[in-house]
């Protein structure tokens, strides 16, 4: 290997061109960095810029925005971490805290769908394992193109098998998540992963690399050239590397999740003895993110030896070091008395150790290699970033949008057209049955988990003696925001809070993906900034604080971008997971399919909330006419809360034997959901105009199996919380049943809703 | 263990010592993340050279799922577990017949008595050589068959075997995760556990 770049050669050669455009950066920003540092950059300095100014690290589109979860925050006391740090933290009771957090890998799950979805996963729980956490569950919020495009049959598969790989092999229940289609996503997938963690309150850990002389120690898998998609660039370039040594690598991240699991138990185990001072996970910009991160946010210096990264391919230079994705990899901060000890719980665990570095308090961040300078900079102006605010304007389209009501759309006849809709609409791949993905994830391991997919929410017990446990769902739609990105968003933020809410849970805070299209396009821009100030203001209704989340920009094909398609996450309490809810008609809930049967008294079906014509961006306009177009339903934020109340309060009372959210397809999908998931039919009769019973999506509704005998506990209940409710008839039988409409046998209904996924991906 | 009423002890790998215990379980995992075949160098962890002997001197073991696969790659059960029918990995309540309630973890069912436990495995295909299959049939050493439905490809609709005494057991599908009504389908897996410990304090 040729000499490397030095900042004393830097300094010599002022006037050397620097591929700083090939990196992403642009004239402006290079020139910041040049002022700053008061010459050019050397190549591992240029680098490292690179990375963290990129998107994805600096939020630099977003930031301006996204300060608006701060400001608006409700006050609430559950908060013991929030915004800025690896995922905030949330107080649960009885002295345990939960930690959770969403995060993107859209882009390389098109590119390599396997590693990208399990690499995802990887980063996520690596995210919660810094925050001092056991991560104890995971959920996954996909989207793909047309399910018969045949991309799909190439991402979908893939996808799974990715999550499938990483998370069983981890050790992690997979007990959620959402798998919906639109033309929109082909080319542009979503795969937001999810991960939550537990702990107790005095066992959070801190990203800050405080103590002059403590030491840095860099520990997991070794670093090799995965994920290094700029560094080709700097090889290619005047910056050292022999022509052809280190170019042309693959730049997909390759999963080893077996290291990950022995890495989460030996972090643990290095937290329990006291041994960490700081610590961070090395995920996008990996290494040169970590030592910045931890720099920046501690006494402010650092010296690092690049040469002491232990690498997988000895060619690696240091801007390839700084640049490296390699996945499994954590930097801890640890006082040099504690080294030894260290190092013995890394042997311990056969995890790989390196000291390679020390904290200073210098304030700057200086790196050697070989004894040669090559990084030596102000952590903090690689930290912090530049801040854009970008052109946002709404776009020219919105207006059109919005004025092709699908009240125009032809409507069924009769019942007969009907009992057509509803077959159509639970057996579209958006409704249909999805056990084809997730049979393939491990819902049970662990042992806690008590409601898992298709339930509306995941929920998982945290104590085994007081039954304490936490609740936690995410949703999106995109066909909702694409109308109206403000009212969409907290559209979102309401499913995903009810969905917590129908367990019993009571939701307490908020994670949210945001996945755009280019920031760079002015009607995107105005999208973000239209969903972010819709799920602040959502929030503070609702009084539920952000605690953190993630920004996926550029998912768009050309000058077509994806439907704004913000996928929230809230997390709930259960104070007893023994009094959970489910939604299925008839039986006991339960992780699984297998579940005993419940009392055979017919319980009665309540319709909660109130119903409107709303069928802006349904899913009867979309299966039916392929049509998107008017306005979404009007979130109604305050009976969303009340209704909430309600549930909590009449599952901690017992009164309930089923509890199911409204959201897409309404009122008849959800009732098929219930007769589906619990082996038991129905007799109802609906108030009103069938139609709009049946398919309107009007927010803020569930529909509750209450038990037999408890009839008036349950409307005393109501009634204190002011909850407007229907009854519709009661659970029994082997058919769906609407009374003077149409009766669709449960083994049809089933054989629809069940034959779809596996027809198209076998 | 504890909720059948016995004192779980965890065994290391890397420790030549089975700490005095009256019966093991190899639980299920990915021992070595499976990516050469699954159990195939788990089997060589020093513990195995204390567990193996004490096995074939009527310790009783059960293996569950990955612990399952690491019994037959020690040669302590016959025949072997390869990739699923199908090629997928499959999480399903499974519904599964007792073949044979007279080892040391089946002793608390009747024989021919349905249980329905969860299976989550990607290489939960039982296959052994013809003249094996018909051996273990035979001996009653198929404990445990598939009763509605062959989820995986099993031969025969395999889900556990025994060895010839009857004390050493694998299994694909998980009973851990059948012992209530809360985290699972049932509460039927418990009848692993009341066997053994019945079995160590008679």
């Amino acid at each position: 290997m040729s000499s490397p770049d030095t900042v004393a050669r830097a300094a010599d050669t002022p006037d050397q061109p620097q591929p700083f455009a090939e990196l992403g950066l642009t004239e402006a920003e290079y020139a910041t960095i040049t002022r700053t540092l008061g010459r050019r950059p050397t190549a591992a300095e240029l680098a490292l810029y690179s990375v963290m100014w990129s998107e994805h690290c600096s939020y630099k589109s977003s930031k301006v925005y996204l300060k608006q979860f701060a400001d608006k925050a409700p006050p609430s006391s559950a908060l013991l971490a929030g915004i800025g740090h690896n995922a905030g933290v949330v107080d649960v009771g009885q002295g345990y805290a939960v930690t959770f957090k969403i995060e993107s890998h859209n882009h390389p799950s098109y590119v390599e769908p396997h590693q990208g979805a399990a690499t995802g996963v990887g980063g996520i729980v690596r995210d919660i394992l810094a925050m001092g956490a056991r991560p104890v569950a995971v959920m996954d919020a996909l989207r793909f193109g047309s399910a018969a495009a045949s991309d799909t049959a190439r991402v979908l598969p893939g996808v799974v098998s990715g999550i499938s790989f990483y998370g069983n092999c981890l050790g992690l229940p997979n007990i959620g998540g959402e798998c919906d289609f639109d033309p929109c996503y082909a080319g542009n997938p979503l795969v937001n992963a999810l991960c939550v963690g537990v702990m107790r309150h005095d066992e959070l850990q801190v990203a800050e690399g405080r103590g002059p002389g403590n030491q840095v120690i860099l520990f997991g898998s070794t670093t090799g050239p995965d994920g290094v998609g700029g560094a080709s660039v700097l090889a290619s370039a005047a910056f050292g590397a022999v022509d052809g040594e280190s170019a042309k690598r693959p730049s997909v991240q390759v999963g080893d999740p077996f290291t990950e699991k022995l890495l989460v138990e030996c972090c643990l185990e290095l937290y329990a003895a006291g041994l960490v001072v700081g610590i961070q996970d090395l995920g996008a910009a990996g290494v040169a993110c970590a030592t910045t991160e931890l720099a920046a946010a501690g006494t402010g210096g650092m010296r690092v030896r690049l040469d002491a990264v232990p690498l997988r391919d000895a060619s690696l230079g240091p801007p390839e070091i700084l640049m490296s994705e390699s996945q499994e990899r954590m930097m801890a901060v640890v006082e040099p008395d504690r080294v030894a000890e260290f190092l013995g719980v890394c042997a311990k665990w056969d995890v790989r150790a390196a000291v390679i570095g020390e904290v200073t308090d210098t304030g700057r961040l200086v790196m050697t290699w070989h004894g040669e300078t090559v990084v030596d900079i102000p952590p903090s102006s690689a930290a912090e970033g530049p801040v854009y605010r970008r052109p946002a304007e709404r776009g020219a389209d919105q207006d059109a949008l919005a004025a092709d009501d699908p009240a125009a759309l032809p409507r069924p006849a009769d019942g007969a057209g009907l009992r057509a809709d509803l077959l159509a609409l639970i057996g579209s791949p958006g409704l249909a049955d999805k056990s084809w993905v997730t049979d393939q994830y491990d819902r049970y391991v662990r042992g806690d988990t008590v409601l898992a997919m298709p339930e509306d929410g995941g929920l998982v017990r945290l104590d085994e003696a007081t039954g304490l446990g936490i609740a936690l769902a995410t949703d999106g739609n995109g066909r909702y925001c694409r109308l109206d990105p403000y009212l969409g968003t907290q559209l979102a933020l309401s499913e995903a809070y009810r969905n917590v809410a129908v367990t019993g849970a009571r939701p307490l805070a908020v994670t949210n993906c945001l996945n755009f299209g280019s920031p760079e396009d002015p009607a995107v821009m105005w999208q973000f900034a239209e969903a972010v100030r819709g799920l602040a203001d959502g929030c503070a209704a609702l009084g539920v604080p952000v605690t953190g989340g993630n920004v996926s920009f550029y998912n768009q094909t050309g000058t077509t971008p994806i439907h704004p398609t913000p996928v929230i996450g809230v997390l709930g309490v259960h104070d007893d997971v023994r009094q959970r809810l489910g939604i299925g008609f008839g039986r006991e809930p339960g992780p699984g399919a297998a579940r005993a049967p419940g009392s055979t008294a017919a319980a009665g079906i309540v319709l909660l909330g109130r119903t409107r014509a709303e069928f802006g961006g349904s899913a009867w306009a979309h299966v039916r006419h392929g049509h998107l177009g008017g306005r979404p339903p009007e979130p109604d934020l305050d009976a969303e809360r009340r209704l909430a109340g309600l549930l909590a309060a009449a599952a901690e009372a017992g009164v309930l034997s089923a509890a199911h959210d409204l959201s897409d397809g309404g009122l008849a999908v959800a009732l098929a959901e219930s007769c589906l998931r619990g082996q038991t039919g129905c007799v109802v009769t609906v108030p009103g105009d069938p139609f709009t019973s049946l398919f309107s999506e009007s927010a803020g509704r569930a529909i509750v199996a209450v038990r037999p005998g408890a009839e008036a506990a349950f409307d005393r209940l109501r009634a204190a919380h002011d909850v407007p409710g229907v009854r519709l008839g009661t659970v029994g039988g082997d058919s769906l049943v609407f009374a003077g409409l149409f009766t669709i046998g449960l083994d049809e209904l089933a054989a629809v809703h069940t034959r779809t996924l596996p027809a198209l991906f076998g | 263990m504890r909720l059948a009423g016995a004192e779980p002890v965890s065994l290391w790998h890397g420790d030549r010592d089975l700490s005095g215990v009256d019966a093991a379980i190899l639980p299920g995992g990915f021992s070595y993340g499976d990516y050469l075949r699954c159990g195939a160098i788990a089997r060589f962890s020093p513990v195995m050279s204390e567990l193996v002997p004490a096995a074939r001197a009527g310790l009783p073991v059960l293996g569950i799922c990955n612990g399952f696969q690491i019994l037959c790659e020690a040669h302590l059960l016959p025949g072997a577990l390869t990739r699923n029918a199908g090629l997928r990995f499959v999480t399903r309540d499974v519904r599964l017949r007792v073949e044979n309630a007279q080892t040391a973890w089946t002793r608390a069912y009747r024989a021919g008595q349905q249980i329905v436990v969860p299976l989550k495995s990607g290489e939960g295909a039982y296959a052994a050589a013809p003249d094996t299959l018909a051996d273990l049939e035979a001996s009653g050493q198929v404990v445990i068959r598939y009763a509605s439905g062959n989820p995986n490809g099993s031969a025969a609709s395999i889900a556990g075997v025994c060895n010839a005494e009857g004390n050493v057991v694998g299994l694909m599908p998980h009973p851990e995760h059948a012992v209530d009504g809360l985290t699972g389908p049932s509460a039927d897996g418990l009848g692993f556990f009341a066997s053994v410990l019945a079995g160590v304090l008679a």
